[in-house]
């Protein structure tokens, strides 16, 4: 049992009912309940317990216990540790309640794990595949589940060393071969069950507009190939004249199975590939996946090490939010003058992540244990320069530039309006979640590494708009200048890894959850250790994925022009939402 | 609404626009195509037009970035080339997309194992560029590159790089890391003093 379980079970154990048992397995947190009572428990946790929000829901294929398991974490946006319970079920069949009605935010994660996992969600409004194409074979993440160019279960693969015979991906499995597709399916006569299924859901909207008016609706595809979404991503949008009766969006296009391609890898091949989840903050993936495998090795960084990952991080906010300001005055229109001075700074904060760790945006610098290097010399002093100098004046120039801009103000103000309670609800976090009132920031309701060290105030605004969704990540990069004042004041000399770099590590068995306050959300990710070299689950709770969820929400009664500064508004990267 | 937000936005723009046209007459010609002027204008001074006219300018890279791998040959008086890598094997198994082949060399009269590759190939399709090879191998053997302009034709004939593509002088890794180079020689020298002290 960890101190964490212990405390948990302390704090709330008379409250929690007696049918729910501590998760008693070594390494593992939380707590079991029974899927007959899941509803039950989750109400519970929810209306006696405060935990508003909920914050990952995944699946967990145990497969030499035949078992299924979905593990939820719940938080309450007042702050605290996250509150882990499970339910388990048997692997052939699984079916579990839906929690959407407790926590419309589970939505998409469910989706995503019938999806990847075969679970099926009962009771969910719209259960339909989310990543994978609809017609698609199989549920991939299960353990017994072979892609077609499959090889080992597990890297390192044999065939590389020491008779490495070099041979090309494409000459084993190559184009045509590669796909598998089900028994009697022609993909020349094939339409999309999905697409159909999509359709039906809102053409309940089309037989009545309700008004005096006679007026017909449209469903009206914006994307997959739109110059606005800032990628591969499609909305179906059901019309009435020019207001948004309501939208569904559709995405997945960039799936690659990060999470399979993680258990495929050992622990320390996973680093460099969640640089490319969200590849505008890469510094910042890197700090979440080193803290999830660092809790369960039982490691800490030392001292230098903590102050440069939170230098980087924090430059790293910086980075992804003058590129949401910078794009997010395209999609109204204001074509690139307005991005071009935001990518200014953010080039120079580049060269300083690509003398530090050889690469501008895939950084991989973060170990288990410390970072990779050393700042080389004249790094501080750069810092130093951009932090004193030039960015506060760049941000007071940004300010000075659009703020007040009339057309800025009437495009924004009052449009795309999420409140609160809904943001909640919806498992909104990071800037969209405080633009809308609520001063959720892990940074200090559940602060990590040397956070606790810090004054800075936590960014919030009040009225949920776009406007205030673009004026919040003004303020965060005025307080993540003000952290970095303190990091390069308080920044000690000495090594910055514990131990020797280590090629292979040893991971015991257990679980853990790391999260940090990533520039679009909360970041997560969900390891599962089984002791071997590779981890057994790997799974990442992305932010841009979830805050999707409060997409149609926002634009649902809004114009048709305005869905694209929404979703701009939001600061998706499709890196991180298809995963 | 008065506008006046939209006016004093456009004072920025014009400012920026502005500041181009100073920043040219005062520097002169050295602004462009010179080292000076590139250094000048990717600065945390820089103002006015940011760009550098690739490929006429090229931007400096630092000692630390890092693409593609190649492997260090130390020279003899007779220029014989003595690669470092002992094909122990390391790199090809902490690879993340697992794009390094080595054949080991078997000593044909005895059958065992000698520490030299006999073939090591490196699919760059493949490579992620994460610098895991260059950071775990043991033996200084391999290093990331700094050219990055290797775009080619035919990717089939030109996109897996065997042993020769592969190799370069030790001179070249001193000639684009000097730190890392100087930094390293010392601690193998150190480690070699320390073994022949008795
Ligand atoms: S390059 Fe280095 S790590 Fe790779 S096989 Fe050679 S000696 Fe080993
Ligand atoms: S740089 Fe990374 S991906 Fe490329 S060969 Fe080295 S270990 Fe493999």
């Amino acid at each position: 049992m960890t101190d964490h379980e212990s405390t948990l079970t302390t704090r709330h154990g008379d409250l929690l009912p007696d049918w729910v048992v501590a998760d008693s397995r070594p390494g593992y947190e939380g707590v079991i309940v029974p899927v007959s009572r899941l509803i039950e428990f989750a109400f519970l946790l929810r209306d006696k317990l405060g935990y508003d929000l909920l914050s990952s829901v995944t699946g967990v294929d145990y497969l030499p216990d035949g078992k299924m398991e979905v593990v939820y974490h719940a938080l309450q946006t007042i702050g605290g540790a996250p509150f882990v319970f499970k339910v388990q079920v048997p692997r052939e069949d699984p079916i579990v309640p839906s929690v959407v009605p407790v926590w419309p935010g589970a939505d998409f994660q469910e989706r995503e794990a019938w999806d990847l996992l075969g679970i099926r969600f009962e009771g969910h409004p719209d259960l339909r595949r989310i990543l994978m194409w609809e017609g698609f074979e199989g549920h991939p993440l299960r353990k017994d589940w072979k892609e077609p160019y499959y090889e080992e279960d597990a890297k390192p693969y044999k065939s590389r060393w020491p008779e490495g015979h070099v041979r090309r991906a494409e000459d084993v499995a190559p184009l045509h071969d590669n796909v598998q597709y089900p028994p009697g399916f022609d993909p020349e006569s094939w339409t999309p069950d999905g697409d159909e299924a999509l359709y039906r859901g809102l053409r309940k909207y089309l037989e009545d507009s309700g008004s005096e008016l006679k007026t017909d609706r449209l469903i009206v595809n914006l994307g997959p190939q739109h110059p606005s979404t800032h990628g591969v991503f499609r909305m179906v949008v059901v019309l009435d004249g020019e207001t948004i009766v309501d939208l569904k969006p559709v995405f997945g296009y960039l799936h690659r199975n990060h999470e399979k391609i993680g258990e495929r890898c050992t622990w320390i091949q996973n680093m460099p590939f969640t640089d490319r989840l969200d590849y505008i903050s890469s510094m910042s993936n890197n700090f979440g996946y080193a803290l999830a495998v660092e809790k369960l090795m039982g490691i800490k960084p030392p001292e230098r090490a903590e102050y440069i990952r939170v230098m980087m991080a924090e430059l790293t906010r910086i980075v992804s939010h003058l590129v949401a300001v910078g794009f997010l005055l395209n999609d109204l229109g204001a074509f690139f003058t307005p991005v071009l001075y935001a990518l200014e700074e953010r080039e120079l904060i580049l060269d300083i992540f690509e003398a530090v760790s050889g690469s501008r945006m895939m950084c991989n610098y973060f170990r288990f244990g410390g970072v990779a290097r050393d700042l080389p010399e004249g790094v501080l002093e750069r810092v130093r320069d951009l932090v004193e100098n030039r960015l506060p004046r760049k941000i007071d120039e940004i300010d000075r530039y659009l703020t007040k801009n009339e057309i800025v103000r009437t495009r924004c103000e009052g449009v795309g309006v999420l409140t609160a309670e809904r943001a909640i609800a919806l498992s909104a976090t990071g800037p969209v979640l405080r633009a809308s009132g609520v001063p959720y920031d892990l940074r200090r309701a559940d602060p990590y590494s040397i956070y606790d060290r810090f004054e800075f105030d936590v960014a919030v605004r009040y009225h949920g708009d776009i406007y205030d969704r673009y004026l919040i990540r003004l303020d965060e990069i005025r307080q993540s200048i003000r952290i970095l004042k303190q990091v390069l004041r308080d920044i000690p000399e000495g090594p910055v890894i514990s131990g020797k770099p280590q090629w292979q590590v040893r991971v015991p068995t257990g679980e853990s959850y790391g999260r940090v306050e990533g520039p679009k959300g909360e970041l997560g990710f969900y390891v599962v250790s089984n002791g071997k070299p590779n981890p057994w689950r790997y799974h990442v709770r992305a932010p841009s994925f979830i805050n999707l969820h409060t997409l149609a929400e926002m634009a649902r009664g809004g114009k048709v022009a305005d869905v694209v500064v929404i979703l701009g508004s939001i600061d998706i990267v499709l890196g991180e939402v298809d995963r | 609404m008065n506008g006046m937000g939209v006016l004093k936005g456009l004072a920025v723009t014009f400012r920026h626009f502005i500041d181009t046209y100073l920043e040219d007459f005062k520097a002169g010609k050295k602004r462009y195509f010179t080292e000076e002027g590139i250094r000048q204008r990717a600065s945390i001074e820089a103002k006015g037009i940011f760009s550098i006219q690739y490929p006429e300018e090229k931007l400096p890279v630092p000692e630390e970035f890092r693409y593609i791998p190649f492997l260090v040959y130390d020279e003899g008086e007779n220029g014989e080339r003595a690669l470092r890598c002992t094909s122990c094997g390391i790199c090809a198994k902490v690879c993340p997309p697992q794009c390094i082949w080595i054949v080991r060399t078997n000593d044909p009269v005895t059958g065992k194992p000698v520490p030299a590759p006999a073939e090591f190939y490196i699919d760059v399709d493949i490579c992620m560029n994460c610098g895991y090879c260059a950071e775990y191998c043991p033996f200084d053997a391999i290093k990331m590159d700094h050219n990055y302009e290797i775009a080619s034709y035919d990717r089939f004939k030109e996109h897996i790089f065997d042993l020769n593509k592969l190799s370069k002088p030790a001179s070249y890794y001193a000639k684009i890391r000097p730190a890392n180079f100087a930094r390293e020689t010392a601690e193998r020298e150190a480690k070699a003093a320390k073994k022949a002290a008795p």
